[in-house]
């Protein structure tokens, strides 16, 4: 983008709150970039601020002027201002009192979780419904991203329904190791809390009784590469035949918790598996396993061939 | 990604007995007394880790003052010997508990010892050994053979340090190993030799 190009955006974001002109930014812009050597962006940043100023408003009130339209599977970028087209997937409990709704919006690249604030005062969201959002912002924590409403979003409710892909990997290979933390664990009671326990206290809410579930943290590994992946209680059952109930019996019997993961080791442990699901950080939330059989020799037969 | 602090955790490398049994040469990378140790395939790769697939075929408790047992695991290139003892209970109990002949998977870490005579002998130290099916074993061996044939195709690159590293390690032809990928790979359509009957052992070399 040129200088003046930025100049025609910038003018377009103000141009119902002041009276300034394309080339009165566009020489702004020049001092800073061309004089100051200031990057352009950085230079946009701060005639931005500048004019946020002289108009006493604040960055979240800033209309984005021609933001791109994207999918939220193409995120990858903290603090962009972008249009979406997207169903809303899944409302959430609001953790704190400034936040008015809290959920997951999706199109046919994902899903992507999304805030709105008090503050905000927009108007609320439905499940299952569609809708065109202008003017979101993006938000990055620790790799993973997300979208603020802020208090310029538009919001069009779609005659058409966006239809939302779901933004699964497929991870294949041999399950080489169950990690601590596996088997019957106890999580902790605390209303919204679902830290596991270790050693019966919780790291945020101390000493407590515990509620128990079953997990298993895995590795799988295809000799060229390792995924982390986690089994939820119904994921784990699956893989392992061993309910919950029996796995407290089974630890009742022994006195010990350990035997459970012990026992599904000997089940699952140097078998193939080709899991399903999304992720989360490094891991793989396991929706669906396969245990995988012998395979096909015929295509490596051929290539061993012919080296 | 951003912060990435946790230390990666090392692969566990494809290779049949045959060529394990050749990577009598161990390296570290860094310094660094924790550093992970590797042992170099002919091939032309770092092993901390290896995945093994095939037939326990005997099983001995040769300790003198507590357990130690050794295992002897049969694929269609080779003898894999494993050692486990009281710092590794499970795949000691393990051993101590399957009845030869049966398919196990051995996740493990490569370890060398020099004999009185100058050679070296490469054994794996297991973290895990379970029984396993012989569909697990069969895909391994596909598998085995995949990895080894990427490593041999890969072995003239010029950006591949650890061929360089086998080349001036090893007085050894890599094409030997292609060639006994493709005779494991060709053995793979004859009869199990699980499922042939019992007591039938895999052939040893």
């Amino acid at each position: 983008m040129t200088v003046q190009q930025h100049a025609r955006e910038i003018h377009e974001q103000f141009s119902d709150q002041l009276d300034v002109t394309v080339e009165e930014i566009e020489e702004r812009l020049d001092t800073l970039v061309n004089e100051y050597r200031i990057p352009v962006d950085e230079a946009r940043r701060s005639v931005v601020s500048n004019y946020l100023d002289e108009a006493g408003m604040d960055r979240d009130e800033l209309s984005g002027g021609s933001n791109e339209a994207v999918l939220v599977g193409d995120i990858d970028a903290d603090e962009q201002w972008v249009d979406l087209r997207v169903s809303l997937v899944d409302l959430w409990e609001p953790r704190a009192d400034s936040i008015s709704q809290v959920g997951l919006l999706g199109d046919e690249s994902g899903t992507i979780k999304f805030v709105a604030f008090e503050t905000s005062d927009l108007p609320e969201l439905e499940e299952g419904k569609s809708y065109a959002l202008g003017n979101v912002v993006t938000d990055e924590y620790e790799g993973t991203y997300s979208v603020k409403l802020n208090r310029t979003t538009s919001i069009t409710e779609l005659d058409e329904e966006i239809e939302v892909g779901d933004d699964d990997v497929v991870v294949e290979g041999a399950l080489v190791d169950i990690q601590s933390g596996s088997g019957l664990i106890k999580r902790c009671p605390e209303d919204g809390c679902t830290r596991v326990l270790q050693n019966g206290r919780c790291s945020e809410h101390g000493e407590g009784d515990g509620e128990f579930d079953l997990r298993i943290k895995g590795v799988l590994d295809d000799g060229n590469e390792v995924h982390e992946v986690i089994f939820n209680q119904e994921a784990t059952e699956e893989l392992t035949g061993v309910t919950l109930d029996e796995a407290k019996d089974m630890a009742m019997d022994a006195l010990d918790t350990t035997v459970v993961a012990e026992e599904m080791a000997e089940g699952v442990l140097g078998r193939y598996y080709r899991v399903t699901g999304p992720t989360l950080g490094r891991y793989v939330l396991v929706n669906e396993a396969e245990q995988l059989g012998s395979t096909d020799a015929e295509a490596t037969l051929i290539r061993a061939r012919s080296m | 990604m951003s912060g990435n602090t946790v230390p990666t955790r090392e692969v566990a490398r494809r290779a049949f007995a045959r060529e394990f049994n050749d990577a009598g040469y161990t390296f570290k990378e860094s310094d660094d007394e924790r550093a992970p140790v590797y042992a170099l395939l002919p091939t032309g790769e770092r092993a901390n880790r290896v995945f093994v697939v095939g037939t326990l075929t005997e099983t001995e408790d040769i300790g003198e003052d507590s357990e130690y047992w050794r295992g002897r695991i049969v694929d269609p290139t080779g003898t894999f010997f494993t050692y486990a003892g009281q710092y590794q209970p499970e795949a000691a109990s393990a051993l101590r508990d399957l009845e030869p002949p049966a398919y196990v998977a051995v996740v493990g870490k490569p370890r060398t010892y020099e004999t009185d005579d100058g050679s070296v002998n490469v054994s794996v130290r297991p973290e895990s050994i379970t029984a396993v099916d012989a569909a697990t074993r069969d895909r391994w061996v596909v598998e085995a053979a995949q990895r080894t044939l990427e490593r041999v195709a890969a072995f003239d690159d010029e950006s591949n340090e650890y061929a360089r590293m086998a080349r001036e390690e090893y007085d050894l032809s890599v094409d030997d190993y292609r060639q006994t990928a493709l005779s494991a790979l060709e053995g793979l359509d004859e009869t199990d030799e699980l499922d042939a009957g019992p007591g039938l052992d895999a052939p040893e070399q």
